[in-house]
């Protein structure tokens, strides 16, 4: 539940649900997120929801911190409102080319490249949070014989659609960006659609991730 | 592009350094990693619709430091300019000098060079009329980073054509006396990661000037002066942000988050400015200096509803 509820400057609650990251905590948020989205509440522009706190940000003419705290305290929580969130399967090439950090792994964490990937490829994600950059989601938990610290100096350009793991997460880069993650692969599929006028984005805060791999020939014919 | 002749529009002679359309912005995805955008300077955004006599969400072209310079074709149009800047039309070879905040009629083959906005950031551009401009999820503002919005999600690029539509009668040579303050202390509330610093470090922020940098854009401000010295963590797990928030990086540095701004971040958060002071606070070009303030809520709420009612009645006096 939320623990504390302060303002964020003067047009944003930050409501915060404890220090660790967990899956459960990150629930919590996550229905809180939802049960807020279906309320109407007068005057809130945006909810963001991350590993344990959620920011909930409101027009200033229409609202004011006081009035919407009281609203968010008093808001009555339908249990398990997660009907929004799916499993989603994401195809992942592990191609030389697509996996420039796969050597460096294997020595960081003294475990060859095929049981590095089947470790990977063998558990669900769960979407804690989506963001920095459009669409961004941010995976998580990595299985432990796979936690690796970043990059020592960030890349100036990650290619769009690869996928990083770095501790406890991992992430698909939705366009190019700068970023310190270890790229281990790339995915075929969009995770971002910017063409896309209604749900561009693929997964959501709350959605279960699950990557399989597919081979070089398999990426190309997606992209033909 | 092929142009229409039937239609009146714009050709883009040079297309400035950062001009995008824009409008109020989009609400409600922050969770998927898209920010608000929208015009950086709000007031200055809805004084150009209210001397155009448009719907206040109109779209507006606007730029930053050096303008566009754009060649018109079509029908006699009613334009205007708002913010601090410095532009002229050329007509048949003469230079014609004009001032923000009112009316002037733009004709055939005329060209519209704006040509730097002065010891500011932002100013914009309206019409009498609307800029035929693609809509994404509900605005059309571009937001180049997520290459969204208007103009396929690109800044103005030279040689394009700019489509108007909907051309209104000319409007009577109004004007809204403006005069855009430059002040440079800006009004801050507490962030949740205060007690991250020494005392020394929070004495220091709200008593010493900054420099803000080169390294400013719609995204964010970086500024340079003191370090701010961290005495618990210079990360945090990563959290929601909002325009505003004041991040102090691992390296000590103040930056502030702007309209364009990514939705979630890892440094701690010494204070937000508040909302009646943003409009100011982006026009502050690189070079300047800075000084924050701390106030209260309750001071922060009252100051916002004194500059509403100061939008108000320029809008209600032009009206």
């Amino acid at each position: 539940m939320i623990k504390n509820i302060s303002n964020l400057g003067d047009a944003a609650l930050y409501c915060d649900f404890g220090t660790e990251v967990n899956k459960e905590i990150n629930r919590n948020v996550i229905n809180y997120f939802n049960n807020l989205r279906d309320s109407n509440f007068l005057g809130i522009t945006n909810i963001t929801p991350s590993y344990n706190k959620l920011v909930i940000s409101f027009d200033l003419k229409l609202t004011s911190f006081a009035k919407l705290k009281k609203q968010v305290e008093n808001l009555e929580l339908k249990k398990n409102n997660n009907s929004k969130n799916n499993l989603i399967k994401i195809p992942v090439c592990c191609a030389e080319e697509f996996a420039p950090d796969i050597k460096r792994l294997q020595k960081l964490l003294k475990i060859n490249e095929a049981k590095i990937y089947e470790t990977f490829f063998s558990k669900n994600y769960y979407c804690y949070m989506t963001g920095f950059i459009a669409g961004m989601p941010f995976l998580g938990d990595m299985d432990k014989s796979l936690f690796a610290r970043r990059l020592e100096t960030p890349r100036v350009k990650v290619p769009k659609n690869s996928i990083g793991i770095t501790e406890q997460f991992c992430n698909i880069y939705t366009f190019e960006s700068p970023g310190g993650w270890n790229i281990i692969g790339k995915t075929s599929v969009d995770i971002f659609d910017n063409k896309k006028n209604t749900e561009p984005n693929l997964i959501n805060p709350g959605d279960t991730i699950s990557f399989y791999p597919i081979s070089k020939l398999e990426y190309e014919k997606k992209y033909e | 592009m092929k142009k229409n002749m039937n239609k009146n529009y714009f050709e883009v002679l040079r297309p400035g350094i950062n001009s995008t359309f824009q409008d109020n912005g989009r609400n409600n995805f922050y969770h998927i990693g898209i920010p608000f955008s929208g015009a950086m300077d709000n007031r200055n955004f809805i004084l150009a619709n209210t001397i155009s006599n448009n719907e206040i969400n109109n779209p507006v072209l606007e730029f930053a430091y050096q303008g566009p310079k754009l060649k018109y074709i079509g029908e006699n149009i009613s334009i205007n300019v708002t913010g601090d800047v410095n532009f002229k039309i050329i007509r048949k070879n003469k230079n014609l000098e004009f001032s923000c905040y009112e009316n002037i009629i733009l004709e055939n083959n005329d060209c519209l060079d704006i040509l730097s906005t002065n010891r500011s950031v932002y100013g914009y551009l309206s019409i009498g009329g609307t800029f035929e401009v693609d809509y994404y999820l509900n605005s059309c503002s571009t937001n180049t980073k997520a290459k969204i919005g208007a103009n396929s999600g690109e800044k103005l690029q030279k040689g394009q054509i700019i489509y108007l539509k909907n051309i209104k009668k000319i409007l009577p040579k109004n004007k809204i006396e403006y005069l855009n303050s430059k002040i440079e202390n800006i009004r801050i509330i507490k962030g949740p990661h205060f007690d991250y610093f020494s005392k020394d470090a929070i004495d220091s922020f709200l008593s010493d000037e900054f420099n803000v940098t080169k390294l400013s854009d719609r995204m964010g401000i970086r500024l340079k002066g003191p370090k701010i010295s961290n005495i618990k963590n210079t990360n945090i797990k990563s959290e929601g942000l909002v325009k505003g928030v004041i991040q102090i990086t691992a390296d000590g540095d103040p930056i502030i988050m702007l309209s364009d701004h990514g939705t979630i971040g890892g440094y701690p958060k010494i204070g937000v400015v508040i909302s009646a002071d943003y409009d100011k606070l982006v026009q502050i070009p690189p070079g300047s200096k800075i000084k924050f303030k701390e106030i209260n809520l309750k001071d922060a709420e009252t100051i916002f509803k004194l500059y509403e009612m100061e939008t108000q009645n320029l809008i209600s006096n032009f009206k």
